[in-house]
């Protein structure tokens, strides 16, 4: 059991406060991401998970047993870092059985965990290399099989992903994932791309200035996002918000009226809105069609064509900049004059403190 | 090349002939006339007899005491003193790489004995800590109900390594303490992680991690230490007798105080040599260092 | 509750001031003898309560030959920086941004004859000054410190031109900045920074300079180096004004390195620790 619980967790540096009040519960064997905008605290929290800086207030349990105060290698961690941290005058394999030798391993007993985590990692050939000669996939690798051999409780990621290229990226993400399917641990991953956060977690914890937004898998975070930050955080390219007026409120529908003068039905069951109350229309540029029934009228400013899809950029009369996502390859050119539909059942509302109006609210 | 650098080629041999010209002449003359002068009978008191004399200087050099007894006083004092800044330095450079309160203005107090001009800590310590009468170090010992030592009539080695471990030691103190700073942070975080204590960590990471920049400094101090020259004049003039003659105070007298140039350049021609062996040293370091950095 | 890093850093604090006193105290005592009367000064046992007084800075200002030797030390290190700097700049500049295979050798050519041991060449050195009448000139030191410090200068300016940013230079050129706009506009503001390091370190190794300075100089161009070590005799009268005296020479000194710590690493060290 490797269960992970933060109750009221706080860290201030000198006068700030950089989390404030974490609570979060993250159970055996799952795949947590922290993700969200630089100086939210992710990396912080995690370093206090990590036992590499002291925390404020609050409490941290792991398998149920408070460590505030435990030293970072005795709580059952390891860590791969983001510039992965390997020991520049060591081979691959002392490295990895660094640990081991510190804590007294007989050097049989090294040999054969650094042997099989090697095997893992397919790392074998590479045993009596040193870092600088390694490429930095295979330096990650090493990091990641440094913390194998320790068979810790919670694996714990400080965006391990962000020095690679972009194509290494997406093969050791997929090469996290399996691993996570064949160690069976649980992992906290820390990233500010929520590409990675979408396709590797099991649930999602979205920070903002040291405090969570919202915790949910991923996909509930993508259809039920509770602000606005979330929603424009989560799924890319963002989310568009209109300004629009609620015109009618009744039985499991919502009626607004949309900036050049158009209604649109929303199916949204809603006790506390009011006629002619300024809300923000949320809708996902994938949820946005070009048709000759659309509600909203504008003009196409920039078409980016990636052959798989195409991304419109629509001015609307108003002035509004809607973006649009359309399967395949539009055959839209800029200029063009289009009407835009927009489907009612995938859209949100938010009121003007930036919280989501949801179903019964 | 874009056409961009070429048309900004500039003819650099005059820019850098200058700076070679004269370094070269600094070399080269005065290096051939010691040679030249070790070959030769010569004598400022009586610059009458002069003569080619052929290795008999360098043999009498050789045969003379006076000379092994300033090459082991050399030895001694260079080791000495190496030892101290080195070990010293290194503890007080993990020491001061941590945070602790008043860590700027500490650090300026530390390494303050480097700039002090040598012939003053030398008085310094000769009068007013050494000196067996009025000294703070007698009165010191004697309050703690021991007889005062006379330190540099009785200790004088000892007081010489005192004294220019005294100003070196923050030379070496800084330098590490550079090569401290740049050690990778998150390095030594992973290390934590996987249960390295503070003597773990400094056997492991920091030691290696100062590997090339002890050499440097040892190196550097080898090539100073071989020439310390000053302190000694100014505190024991070589004595008593001997006991704290270097090969550089040894030329000196020679030279200035006998006035026996051609033995003099003949010690002077062995002391560049040592200076070479460890020259060849530190020039191959920094070569290496260039193509790193 | 105190945490355990609180009393961690409560120790280190503990144990790094202890150092730093002991090796402090030394100049911090000559400095507090400067204050004292000669009386006071050779005290025995030695005097921490005591009346200070300002007479012996006082008396060393109105003494002549210690007026002439602080000038001195300020014209000696101050000419010998200058000189240094008008050879060392142009070459650092050359090998810094116009490389050939030659460079990398030429540089470490210049290290070696920093390796030299001045008292080898003690002899010709003295016997060529004394047929030219060089002997107790400024002339003399200033020609020699700047020869002993130019391959560092010549280093340090070369790692510092070298640290300047490529496309800032590059920009200027597609800006349309000819070589002297280039030189004044850009490089010049750049790399004052590492210049003026540069020659704080070198007056500071001139100032401190203690082979030639004893060795060459008798009474007229003495500098402050030569004028203490005159005074190596034990007479306790004088150790007053002997602190006050020292403590004027090494108080700019101290300044100097303490604000040129960095400087001062990667020059002794010719680059070699950062």
């Amino acid at each position: 059991m490797a269960s992970v619980k933060l109750r009221d967790i706080r860290k201030t540096f000198g006068q700030t406060e950089v989390l404030r009040g974490i609570d979060l519960e993250i159970e055996d064997r799952e795949f947590v991401v922290f993700v969200g905008p630089s100086g939210c605290g992710k990396s912080t929290l995690l370093r206090l998970i990590a036992g590499l800086e002291e925390i404020t207030a609050g409490d941290l349990l792991i398998d149920d047993v408070r460590v505030n105060d435990t030293p970072p290698d005795r709580r059952g961690l390891a860590m791969v870092f983001q510039s992965y941290a390997l020991y520049p005058h060591m081979t691959v394999a002392d490295n990895m059985g660094f640990s081991l030798r510190l804590a007294g391993a007989k050097k049989d007993e090294r040999d054969r965990k650094v042997r099989e985590a090697a095997r893992v990692l397919q790392l074998e050939p590479l045993l009596d290399r040193k870092p600088r000669e390694l490429s930095g996939g295979q330096r990650q690798r090493v990091a990641i099989g440094r913390a194998i051999v320790r068979n810790p409780k919670v694996f714990l990621f400080d965006e391990p992903l962000s020095n690679l290229d972009a194509g290494l990226r997406v093969q050791m993400r997929i090469e996290i994932a399996r691993l996570h399917e064949s160690l069976d641990v649980t992992m906290i991953y820390v990233t500010h791309d929520q590409v990675e956060a979408m396709t590797l977690a099991d649930r999602i914890v979205v920070l903002r200035d040291g405090a969570i937004e919202q915790t949910g898998t991923p996909l509930d975070l993508y259809n039920h996002p509770r602000n606005i930050f979330v929603a424009e955080f989560i799924g890319s390219p963002r989310m568009n918000l209109l300004p629009v007026r609620v015109k009618t409120v009744s039985e499991g529908e919502v009626t607004v009226t949309l900036p050049d003068g158009g209604a649109l039905a929303l199916p949204i069951r809603s006790n506390s809105l009011k006629a002619d109350e300024e809300v923000l229309l949320g809708i996902r540029p994938e949820h946005l069609r070009l048709s000759e029934r659309g509600q909203l009228a504008g003009q196409v400013m920039v078409v980016e064509r990636l052959g798989s899809e195409t991304h419109l950029y629509i001015q609307t009369q108003r002035g509004e900049m809607l973006t649009l996502k359309a399967e395949g390859q539009s055959a839209a050119r800029t200029h063009d004059r289009v009407r835009v539909e927009v489907k009612s059942e995938y859209s949100h509302l938010f009121d003007q403190a930036g919280g989501a109006i949801v179903n019964g609210l | 090349m874009t056409a961009l650098t070429k048309t900004r080629r500039v003819n650099t041999l005059p820019l850098i002939t200058p700076s070679v010209l004269v370094l070269l002449l600094w070399m080269v003359v005065p290096l051939a006339m010691t040679l030249w002068f070790s070959f030769q009978r010569y004598n400022l008191l009586n610059p009458q007899i002069k003569g080619f004399a052929g290795l008999e200087n360098y043999k009498s050099l050789l045969a003379d005491s006076a000379l092994w007894t300033a090459m082991l006083n050399t030895l001694v004092l260079v080791a000495s003193v190496l030892g101290v800044t080195v070990v010293l330095g290194t503890m007080l450079a993990v020491l001061f790489n941590q945070e602790f309160f008043g860590r700027g203005v500490a650090r300026l107090l530390i390494i303050a004995p480097f700039f002090v001009m040598p012939t003053v800590s030398a008085l310094v310590w000769k009068n007013m800590l050494l000196h067996p009468v009025n000294g703070l170090v007698a009165f010191l010992t004697r309050s703690l109900g021991f007889e005062a030592v006379d330190w540099l009539g009785n200790w004088p080695m000892t007081s010489i390594v005192m004294i220019v471990s005294w100003q070196w030691l923050p030379f070496a103190l800084l330098i590490l303490l550079t090569a401290i700073q740049s050690l990778d942070h998150e390095q030594m975080e992973a290390a934590r992680m996987d249960g390295a204590g503070p003597i773990a960590m400094f056997r492991f990471i920091i030691l290696p991690h100062l590997k090339r920049a002890i050499s440097v400094v040892v190196m550097i101090e080898t090539i100073f230490f071989l020439s310390v020259f000053a302190e000694i004049l100014v505190t024991t003039s070589g004595g008593p007798g001997l006991a704290t003659t270097n090969l550089a105070f040894l030329i000196y007298i020679r030279a200035l105080l006998q006035y026996d140039v051609g033995a003099a350049s003949a010690g002077g021609v062995i002391a560049i040599v040592l200076a070479n062996i460890v020259a060849f040293f530190l020039v191959r370091t920094i070569a290496r260092s260039l193509e790193e950095g | 509750m105190i945490k355990r890093s609180f009393y961690k850093k409560l120790i280190l604090t503990l144990v790094a001031w202890i150092a730093a006193t002991v090796m402090f105290f030394p100049v911090f005592w000559m400095m507090v003898a400067s204050f004292k009367t000669e009386i006071d000064a050779v005290a025995t046992p030695p005097m921490i309560v005591f009346n200070p007084t300002l007479e012996n800075y006082a008396t060393v200002q109105q003494r002549a030959n210690y007026i002439n030797a602080a000038i001195n030390s300020v014209a000696i290190s101050v000419g010998a920086t200058l000189l240094a700097l008008a050879l060392a700049i142009p070459a650092a500049y050359a090998m810094a941004f116009f490389p050939t295979r030659r460079t990398r050798s030429t540089l470490l050519w210049m290290l070696s004859t920093k390796m030299l041991p001045p008292v080898g060449v003690l002899v010709p050195i003295y016997l060529l000054f004394r047929d030219i009448d060089l002997i107790d000139t400024k002339t003399g030191l200033i020609i020699i410190y700047a020869l002993m410090n130019l391959p560092i200068m010549v280093w340090l300016l070369y790692t510092f031109f070298k640290e300047v940013p490529k496309d800032i230079l590059e920009a200027g050129r597609i800006d349309g900045a000819s070589r002297r706009q280039e030189l004044f506009y850009l490089l010049a503001p750049l790399s004052l920074p590492g210049i003026a390091s540069t020659a704080l370190l070198s007056i500071i190794l001139c100032w401190n300079e203690a082979f030639w300075s004893l060795n060459l100089t008798t009474s007229d161009a003495a500098p402050l180096t030569a004028f203490i070590s005159s005074f190596s005799a034990p007479e306790g009268l004088f150790w007053a004004k002997l602190s006050a005296a020292s403590t004027l020479a090494i108080a700019p000194i101290l300044l100097f390195g303490w604000m040129s710590q960095r400087q001062l690493v990667r020059g002794l060290t010719f680059g070699a620790v950062k």
